[in-house]
């Protein structure tokens, strides 16, 4: 019981005076069907852009936005060049290109070698989301089978983004969130249907 | 309390790296400064690392006074990412939906504006050839950097590389054995000197420089995702001058028109693999 109420007042101080306006979640090995848990919990109303990104087998042209269309109740699509960011869209990463985060929040693509054998590169988009949107936004890392995401996790919190981190002890492949959190020491490192949970409470324009 | 947002205020490595795009562009003339802000940075801090500096201040002194810092750096900047028939469905679509127009005239004009290191402007005279229109094409192969420049007119590619390369031109409707287009020596395959005896190769930037010629088609892939909509924009309307009436224009699998000023001047040939047409306004 302590520890439950102990956990519950940790998230609370992570959200305490929080206004997220980007949600950024990665995943690899799994990262499909933690998603498919994740992303029906994001309500309508919600106020900031999700984006997430997965390692897809590159030449096949992802199918993700339209997996997962069916059950998000937001609009999802997939990421476009010079695309304006709008609040309350769920995004996807294409395959065989990195997707950044710009400035003026658009999104670019570009074909610079894979990183961490990734291309999209969690770290790539984390990197440049921390960059354009500071403190106003959420990193979430899942399960995955390698170390990508951990540079951009970092990046996250050392300009005042929120970090969290799938419990590696659920995590269908531990890999990629336990090389996160020795590296960066996230806020929260919670099991999947934490998350799923902790979602809907973000405060968001 | 209505302080502009923290991610806005511009720390010390932009402000850097602006005065060096600057500085760039002052001493050498080649304009990066409407590139995209993440991609570019992160080339920076590649340059950087392999030029051994420790700071963006630092990589801009080496570039302005040192007498190949520029050269090494250009290297970096630009993105050589590339094969020969890449993304065959575009290759394939050329061959259906635009060799069959392009075969309505008596000779024709082409141009591959950000060619790179070649391998596209092989892959368009190879499919030119096996139409029968290679010997009425001038091929216009253009790019800002020399190196690649030099690449592309020795046209030596790496051997280990031919097996990728056969296998997406046989999926772009490739009509012959891929090998009769090279010889293979040592570690390289030297392709067919036929094939770019009507090709010029030639240096012209995107960003600065102006429309050279009309043409029939313009096949740019995976260059306009580094630029902003302003450069964009601009880019398009070099394409949109250049190409003649009803001319077919060719972009990356991922690149779109969609938001540039330029959306209702192309009508859209084939979606999917990203073939345009001049509208007829």
């Amino acid at each position: 019981m302590s520890s439950l109420r102990s956990a519950a007042g940790e998230e609370a101080r992570a959200l305490a005076g929080r206004r997220i306006e980007l949600v950024v979640i990665g995943g690899s090995a799994g990262g499909v069907d933690a998603l498919i848990n994740l992303v029906p919990a994001l309500p309508a109303g919600f106020g900031a852009a999700v984006v997430c990104i997965l390692h897809v087998p590159a030449g096949r042209d992802s199918r993700l936005a339209e997996l997962f269309e069916l059950r998000a109740v937001l609009p999802v699509r997939e990421a476009r060049d010079k695309e304006s960011i709008e609040p309350g869209t769920i995004y996807f990463a294409g395959s065989g290109y990195h997707l950044s985060v710009e400035r003026d929040r658009t999104f670019s693509l570009s074909c610079e070698p894979p990183v961490q054998f990734a291309r999209p590169a969690i770290d790539i988009l984390m990197e440049s989301s921390a960059d354009a949107f500071g403190p106003a936004m959420a990193g979430i890392l899942l399960t995955g089978a390698n170390y990508d995401g951990a540079d951009g996790m970092c990046r996250v919190r050392e300009r005042g983004g929120l970090t969290i981190v799938q419990d590696p002890e659920e995590a269908q492949a531990s890999a990629m969130p336990g090389e996160a959190i020795r590296r960066c020491a996230p806020h929260l490192v919670l099991p999947l249907p934490g998350i799923r949970a902790l979602l809907p409470q973000l405060e968001t324009p | 309390m209505n302080l502009p947002p923290l991610s806005q205020a511009p720390d010390a490595f932009d402000i850097e790296l602006r005065m060096l795009v600057e500085a760039v562009y002052l001493k050498y003339n080649y304009d990066f400064r409407d590139y995209t802000g993440a991609s570019q940075k992160r080339r920076i801090l590649v340059a950087m690392r392999e030029m051994d500096c420790e700071t963006v201040s630092s990589l801009q002194a080496k570039v302005m006074h040192e007498p190949d810092g520029f050269a090494q750096l250009l290297q970096y900047l630009t993105i050589p990412v590339t094969e020969m028939f890449r993304d065959p469905e575009y290759w394939l679509a050329i061959r259906e939906q635009v060799v069959p127009f392009l075969k309505t005239y008596p000779s024709l004009k082409m141009w591959i504006a950000g060619c790179s290191t070649g391998e596209e402007v092989v892959s368009l005279a190879i499919l030119l050839h096996e139409e029968g229109l290679l010997e009425r094409a001038i091929i216009y192969a253009t790019d800002i950097n020399p190196e690649s420049l030099e690449t592309a007119r020795r046209g030596v590619y790496r051997l280990e590389t031919m097996r990728q390369y056969t296998e997406n031109y046989q999926k772009a409707g490739g009509k012959r054995a891929f090998s009769d287009y090279y010889t293979a020596a040592y570690d390289g395959a030297l392709f067919d000197r036929a094939l770019v005896e009507n090709v010029t190769f030639a240096d012209h930037s995107l960003a600065t420089d102006s429309v050279f010629s009309e043409t029939h088609f313009v096949s740019c892939r995976n260059v306009l995702i580094y630029f902003n909509r302003k450069l964009q924009d601009r880019v398009l309307g070099l394409f949109h001058e250049s190409l003649c009436y009803r001319g077919f224009l060719g972009l990356g699998s991922k690149e779109s028109i969609d938001f540039s000023g330029y959306a209702d001047r192309f009508d859209v040939l084939a979606k999917r693999e990203r073939l345009f047409r001049k509208g007829a306004a």
